[in-house]
């Protein structure tokens, strides 16, 4: 037995330029940050403050920073697609297919798993205690694991560009491709691991924020005065709990296919593809709702705060929320009308599908009538807003169309689809998620964005989506099929080359956004926001100070209705009279922990060991990772207390700045 | 392969070393008319589902169209109403009215629940009644003309096409009598894939182990091209074909021809095509045994042996 495995000199690309360069680019780049943090001495600073941080705020900002770097590999996958797509007519391009198709594979499994959803939940992270009036969220230790095992997961996807290859077989490896068979590479192996591990991440985040939600509330906070947030947050949470171990299971069984000889999936011995298929689409679907709801939610505080009103139809929208929670189950065989099941299964997906439509449709009236009889602040995070409804209908209207079995069966797995789930993803989920970026930025760091940077940038993205993904629209109806690594039709040249314009326009978007984070940071003395609440925001984050210290709130707000920040301002404005000095008391905070980070080191080893059968590091790292969680078991320290008068000192700054305001208004 | 093929000519594979000026002229006159008559032209550039040529791709289209319609009747007033309220009720407008605490109305309430939940119920429907119609299984009306049966085994990475009833077969071409009923059964003879004729419509799966069904038609004569829908590996770009439909006499004199030449697909000749090329020239078989599909579809015959299995290099694909 070899001591390394199936790895050897031959992993490395050497032949391949493209992910040689690119590999070894971002090599220098990891290399050249760590050097500077050494160099600096920043090292202790990141390794207490960030590094081993249990708090949500850290957390939810690292998860968020993840997302964006991730979105950046994503996006120039895309951008390599896109000009591939843009040259191969009648030629093979610059890529031939077995890269062409490693590019697709990653592009879909980054976006989807190492961009939407450590974005959504990096927001959930930093904004679920401070909405709903708590200090930290149920489990702070398992939140950092979560954390860590998601970026265990991305960190091996990306070692899959320098050593070995990545998987060949779309985002969702269906079998019998995915088997050994037809697939010996390490490539979906990569996939696998990386999926399981940071699945698991997931599942303990979904079963904390649900703890969270259901148990932990500030005084006076029942389930209908929580912002929308926090309900579309549940729902989410819920689905990530339902649907996470089914993605796991069937994992597990491609799994023990590719490394046991199993017969789950393979054509041989009874194997049946048709279940992976049913079995992936389980968890498929309602996956499409974890991330498009805690968007939905962003954008009705979005919406609300920027126009000044209470959200239209509260209980409407709660409702609407966990209807298309259950119903999200239902529908799972839409994504493949095509297998022949029949008409009566298929038409019986096809109205199910619809039906989801209904409150889906609810929740865009309710955000249109929140608009009206407002008095519309156009600040960078509603543009967003608006920018997701006139994108999300379009997406909405064609997802419809999708669930007609017939229009399906014209339509399916052609570029049409893969404008329509663009067209949900970017223009919902995405546009939801630089809205959030946007809004809680300056609760985060106490300090805004540049507003023309971050406008700029809307334009761009909105203008390029239209560009990009339009002309993809038109080819699906062309009769053009997704993931074509060349293709020799010249009339669906021309939509290819406007649909690469488009992605540079989207590029001319990123860069902005890169622009504003820079000239943000340089500039942070100016746009320095030290009320704490610089939105006129509604809800009970924006009560305490930007950032927020590390116990959020030095004493539990009493929630007497929803909109809880609105009505205190109000109130006290009414009343003439702030409050009078609560009494302070000692707080105790989670003390930090290296579990997350070193679990998840020894969880990075036991996969990439797995990927390529180094079986004695593989248990080594298992062995690891149960250590770093017997270690913390037996901890002696939970907690740091944290002084009432500390407490005082920091609360009293925060009071000040809330009441400067109040009193100039008043006199 | 000398039958006639009268829509063959077009612009862009009309090379010009082989292709007269006046017949060029012609072809493209031809795709001009085409075009013209498809009301979609400079959208779809018909070659797509939007220019169908058999009753289940129209069938097909006009499902599509008419639920496009049904929406755009919601869609459009909403996106309006979104930039129209967003635009009137700017915090500079002095003339809008602020109303700071308006967050119910149940009338307002009934009607946004109402509308989407009415229009899909007619578009839900429309769904139930056109899933039934149009159900890739269910046989076309055939009148005088008895269904032409086609069974078809996708392998890595090309088609194959075998006719029980003629006891012939083809790679990469599927030959048929313009006007009359097809019936396919499909299977895989590897991974899983799907058969896709844009302008014939529905779409199917191909697996190993298991057979669809599909009933298609082509109306006129013409070649539309014929794609794998669902990606099955590295030579998956280059897995298409062309789907002739020919007049009934030119059909028979096809199969007569390719009766007459090419190779034998017996179980060894099939192990042989069965391995990964990519590419393939489309070639006939002048026999295939009874019960072939039979046997690839029950694994009676093995599923292709992968990139393991010693494929020839990619081109190099010949009739063996």
């Amino acid at each position: 037995m070899k001591l390394l495995g199936r790895l050897g000199w031959d992993a490395l690309p050497l032949d391949q330029p493209i992910p040689m360069i690119a590999s070894a680019t971002v090599a220098a780049a990891i290399l050249a940050v760590l050097a500077w943090v050494v160099i600096r001495g920043r090292f202790p600073y990141l390794w207490r403050e960030w590094l081993t941080s249990v708090d949500h705020k850290r957390i939810g900002v690292m998860y968020t920073l993840l997302a964006m770097v991730m979105l950046l590999r994503g996006f120039s996958d895309a951008l390599m697609m896109r000009s591939q797509q843009a040259i191969a007519l009648h030629s093979q391009g610059y890529m031939p297919p077995e890269h062409y198709d490693q590019v697709f594979s990653a592009h879909g499994t980054i976006m989807i798993f190492f961009v939407a959803m450590p974005f959504l939940i990096g927001l959930m992270n930093f904004v679920l205690p401070l909405q709903l009036g708590v200090r930290d969220v149920a489990f702070p230790t398992l939140n950092s694991v979560s954390f860590w095992l998601t970026a265990t997961g991305a960190l091996l996807v990306n070692l899959s560009l320098g050593i070995g290859e990545f998987a060949r077989t779309g985002w969702l490896p269906y079998p019998p491709l995915s088997e050994l068979k037809y697939s010996p590479g390490v490539g979906v192996d990569y996939y696998l691991w990386s999926l399981q591990i940071s699945g698991i991440g997931t599942l303990l985040t979904g079963i904390n924020f649900t703890t969270t939600i259901l148990k932990l509330r500030a005084p006076g906070m029942t389930y209908l005065r929580m912002p929308m947030f926090c309900w579309t947050s549940l729902a989410s949470s819920l689905l990530i709990i339902a649907a996470f171990p089914i993605l796991t299971a069937t994992l597990a069984m491609l799994i023990l296919d590719r490394y046991l000889g199993f017969h789950f999936f393979t054509n041989e011995a009874g194997g049946n593809v048709m279940m992976f298929v049913n079995l992936i689409w389980a968890w498929g679907h309602p996956e499409v709702y974890i991330l498009i709801l805690p968007a939905f939610g962003i954008f009705s505080e979005v919406v609300s705060t920027f126009s000044g009103k209470p959200l239209f139809g509260y209980r409407s929208m709660v409702i609407a929320t966990m209807a298309i929670c259950v119903l999200s189950f239902m529908v799972w065989l839409h994504h493949f009308f095509t297998m022949g099941a029949g008409a009566d299964v298929n038409a019986v997906f096809g109205v199910m599908s619809m039906i989801i439509a209904v409150p889906t449709g609810v929740k865009v009236f309710n955000w249109l009538f929140t608009m009206y009889g407002g008095r519309i602040r156009f600040e960078t995070p509603i543009l967003w807003a608006i920018g997701f409804m006139v994108t999300f209908v379009i997406g909405g209207m064609t997802g419809v169309l999708l669930a007609a079995p017939p229009a399906d069966f014209v339509l399916h797995n052609s570029l049409f689809l893969v404008a329509h789930f663009h067209n949900v993803i970017i223009g919902g989920v995405l546009f939801g998620a630089f809205a959030g970026y946007e809004y809680w930025f300056p609760k985060a760091f106490g300090f805004r964005l540049h507003r023309g940077l971050g406008k700029a940038a809307f334009w761009c993205w909105f203008v390029g989506f239209y560009l990009a993904f339009t002309p993809l629209y038109v080819l699906g109806l062309e009769g053009m099929t997704r993931r074509m690594q060349h293709y020799d039709v010249p009339a669906w040249r021309p939509w290819l080359l406007v649909a690469a314009v488009g992605a540079a326009v989207i590029l001319a978007g990123i860069v902005c956004q890169i622009a504003e984070l820079a000239v943000s940071i340089a500039r942070r003395e100016t746009l320095r926001d030290v009320t704490g609440d610089p939105w006129d925001g509604r809800t009970l984050e924006w009560s305490t100070a930007s950032p927020p210290p590390a116990f959020n709130f030095a004493i539990l707000p009493k929630v007497r209705g929803r909109d809880a920040y609105w009505a205190a301002k109000h109130g006290a404005q009414e009343q003439q009279a702030p409050s009078s000095e609560p009494a302070y008391e000692a707080l105790e905070t989670p003390r930090n922990s290296a579990t997350g980070f070193v679990c998840a080191f020894f969880a990075t080893l036991m996969g990439f060991a797995l990927i390529w059968h180094i079986w004695w590091l593989a248990l080594a790292g298992l062995a690891g990772a149960w250590a770093t969680f017997v270690v913390f078991a037996w901890r002696d320290r939970v907690e740091n207390l944290i002084s009432a008068a500390d407490v005082a000192t920091i609360d009293r700054e925060n009071r000040r700045a809330r009441l400067e305001p109040l009193a100039a208004r008043t006199s | 392969m000398t039958t006639l093929n009268p829509e063959r000519a077009r612009p862009a594979e009309s090379n010009g070393g082989s292709a007269g000026g006046s017949r060029r002229y012609v072809a493209l006159l031809a795709v001009a008319t085409r075009a013209a008559a498809c009301p979609l032209a400079l959208l779809g550039g018909c070659r797509g589902v939007l220019d169908p040529q058999g009753p289940v791709g129209a069938g097909e289209k006009l499902i599509l169209l008419d639920a496009v319609a049904i929406m755009l009747v919601i869609v459009v007033p909403v996106i309006v109403a979104t930039l129209a309220f967003a635009w009137w009720f700017r915090a500079s407008n002095a003339r809008a009215r602020y109303l700071p605490d308006w967050s119910f109305s149940g009338r307002i309430e009934l009607i946004i629940w109402s509308i989407p939940a009415l229009v899909i119920m007619f578009l839900g429907g429309l769904a139930w009644v056109s899933s039934h119609d149009l159900d890739p299984a269910k046989p076309l009306p055939a009148g005088a003309a008895r269904p032409l049966q086609v069974e078809v085994v996708s392998l890595d990475w090309k088609w194959l096409f075998i006719y029980p009833d003629l006891g012939i077969a083809s790679v990469n071409q599927l030959v048929v009598p313009a006007g009359a009923p097809l019936h396919l059964r499909l299977t895989s003879g590897s991974v899983m894939t799907a058969f896709f004729v844009p302008q014939l419509g529905s779409m199917i799966y191909t697996m190993n182990g298991m057979v669809t069904q599909l009933n298609l038609q082509a109306d006129h004569p013409g070649s539309y091209p014929g794609l794998a829908s669902q990606f099955s590996g590295d030579g998956f770009a280059g897995m298409h074909f062309e789907t002739r439909a020919v007049a009934p006499a030119a059909f028979a004199a096809w199969a007569a021809d390719a009766k007459s030449s090419g190779p034998v697909l017996d179980a060894s000749a099939y192990v042989a095509l069965s391995r990964q090329s990519q590419d393939v020239a489309p070639f006939t078989y002048r026999a295939a045994p009874q019960g072939l599909f039979e046997q690839i579809a029950m694994r009676e015959l093995p599923p292709g042996p992968g990139p393991l299995g010693g494929g020839s290099s990619p081109k190099s694909e010949k009739a063996p």
